[in-house]
């Protein structure tokens, strides 16, 4: 018996630059989903919230200062943090409530507020965090990084800024149709390219930008949904894995990689083992998938991401996006939300908004965007300092 | 001419002052070899090990170019950006008898353009900032010669 909870109710509040506090966005999001599943607030058993790190003591606990916000009912919680991971964090704990019989409904929710330009490590001197003393030191900026990945992936596949670039435009198209999506303009190639460089091969529209924004999910054990609705959309896996020693591929926020001496370097790395391990849950394949919504934090790292879900061979993904397979319409659309590239960044929110867009996909409510016939859909996101995060969602 | 100011480390323990040929400081298991940067010391990364003795090792000063970037914005606080800016190359440097890939600046004048992935590099010393009692160094990476 596969171990499914069911995905009764989903919500966002659009992503931007509102500037506004995350519980704001938390509320809004978490009485969409509410609405969405015909559930009152009063019948939430637990709440999962995904903790901020840039909004002082109530980012910390975010699962209670939004749960207080919608109002006391004594509800069970639990706050989790994952950086980028965070809402896998907060989605497997729901579910693994749910699956132990503790709860029959639970809230997921996660919002930020972000500051404007490049993420920065919270205020004062800690010499001691190497999160601080990468941008002391090196001025490691998470762009860096994906520089640093971008180069690699030119130096071993012939990528080039074109392809890149080309990410871009697909993600900006397939945005266009979606209402949550904070940007909403067509890109050319020759716009991307044009765009200023920021670290070397990437450009400022081939990253990321920071952003707004909260989602939620109500989950709930089969048996209740099916007091609800006929079909409920269920999630068959969530994977939440950390590295293998040694991981031989330089992370955020470290100096080094680990040392390969004394242990080989394990036959799966650490981006492939993320979505690996939902497979495994879920019984299924990358050849199982109708779309997939991966982590493009910058438009290079979305074709690392084909590979490292298993859509194609490594060095094969430059020809998947030149041939329009991952694209609407093509054999295996990915990021029909439009990605990162149309969203930014809301660290917390964003593992749980990929839930989101897939069911509406699966349930054919992605107006504007529709991946016809949907019926299985990934996620995958990494969160720095080792955190995993892919979930499988099945209609 | 007033005396040059004094030369301290950014960062205390990293790495040797040596001018000439300065090390990065790391750490090494002493049950199972494996190498730590930076220093590891009360617990060995291997899950395999239960090692928790280090000895101080010097890590090799060259290796080879596994990737580069640049910075062509100011990073933000706690980087001591100058005042103007100037852009400068990151490389990630695979150290071949430690099998693992340290991140590093390039020194000052050298930008991508004159970088290659799987050239040999070699460590070097430079400011990262200075203020009224010293000039603080940090290591870099620069192309071997």
């Amino acid at each position: 018996m596969a171990k499914e909870v069911a995905v009764l109710g989903v919500g966002m509040h659009p992503w931007g630059k509102w500037g506004r506090n995350f519980v704001e966005y938390g509320v809004h999001a978490a009485r969409e989903a509410l609405k969405d599943a015909g559930v009152a607030w009063s019948e939430v058993q637990f709440v999962a919230g995904g903790d901020t790190m840039r909004n002082g003591y109530p980012g910390y606990v975010a699962g209670a200062s939004i749960a207080q916000a919608l109002g006391w009912t004594g509800a069970q919680v639990a706050s989790t943090y994952g950086a980028c991971a965070t809402g896998a964090q907060a989605i497997d704990v729901a579910r693994a409530r749910i699956l132990a019989g503790l709860c029959d409904v639970a809230l997921v929710v996660g919002a930020d507020t972000t500051p404007k330009g490049f993420f920065a490590p919270t205020g004062g001197e800690r010499k001691q965090d190497p999160d601080w003393l990468r941008f002391h030191l090196l001025g490691a900026t998470n762009p860096v990084y994906f520089g640093l990945y971008a180069r690699r992936r030119m130096e071993l596949y012939g990528a080039t800024p074109a392809d890149f670039a080309l990410v871009k435009v697909k993600n900006s198209r397939h945005g266009l149709g979606n209402p949550n999506a904070r940007y909403k303009k067509l890109y050319d190639v020759e716009e991307v390219m044009a765009s200023p460089v920021v670290s070397d091969p990437l450009r400022l529209l081939d990253i990321c930008a920071t952003s707004d924004g909260g989602a939620a999910l109500v989950l709930s054990s089969m048996d209740f949904a099916r007091k609800r609705t006929s079909k409920p959309v269920r999630i068959a896996a969530v994977s939440t894995v950390t590295p293998r020693f040694p991981n031989t591929v330089i992370e955020m926020p470290n100096f080094a990689t680990d040392s390969a001496v004394a242990v080989a370097a394990p036959d799966t790395p650490f981006r492939d083992s993320i979505a690996r391990g939902a497979y495994e849950q879920a019984a299924l394949g990358p050849e199982d998938l109708d779309l997939a919504e991966v982590y493009d934090l910058s438009s290079a790292l979305e074709l690392d991401w084909y590979e490292n879900v298993g859509l194609c061979k490594p060095g094969d993904a430059e020809k998947l996006i030149r041939d329009g397979a991952t694209a609407l319409g093509g054999r295996i659309p990915v990021n029909p939300s439009g990605g990162l590239a149309c969203f930014g960044e809301a660290v917390p929110a964003q593992a749980i908004a990929q839930v989101c867009e897939l069911t509406w996909q699966l349930r054919g409510q992605a107006a504007g965007r529709q991946v016809e016939g949907a019926r299985i859909g990934l996620t995958v996101n990494q969160g720095l300092f080792g955190h995993g995060s892919s979930v499988i969602v099945t209609a | 001419m007033p005396p040059s100011k004094t030369r301290a480390p950014a960062v205390e323990g990293w790495f040797t002052m040596d001018a000439d040929e300065p090390r990065l400081l790391g750490t090494r298991c002493r049950a199972c070899g494996t190498y730590h940067f930076p220093k590891e010391s009360f617990s060995c990364r291997n899950p395999g090990c239960a090692g928790s003795e280090f000895e101080e090792v010097p890590l090799s000063s060259r290796g080879q170019l596994w990737s580069f970037t640049d910075n062509r914005y100011p990073p933000p606080p706690p980087y001591p950006a100058g005042d103007p800016f100037e852009p400068y190359a990151i490389a990630a440097v695979e150290l071949e008898r430690e099998k693992m890939v340290v991140l590093g600046q390039v020194v000052a004048g050298v930008g991508t353009e004159r970088l290659e992935i799987g050239m040999p590099m070699q460590l070097a010393l430079e400011p990262l900032y200075e203020d009224d009692a010293a000039q603080y160094l940090v290591w870099k990476w620069r192309p071997a010669a």
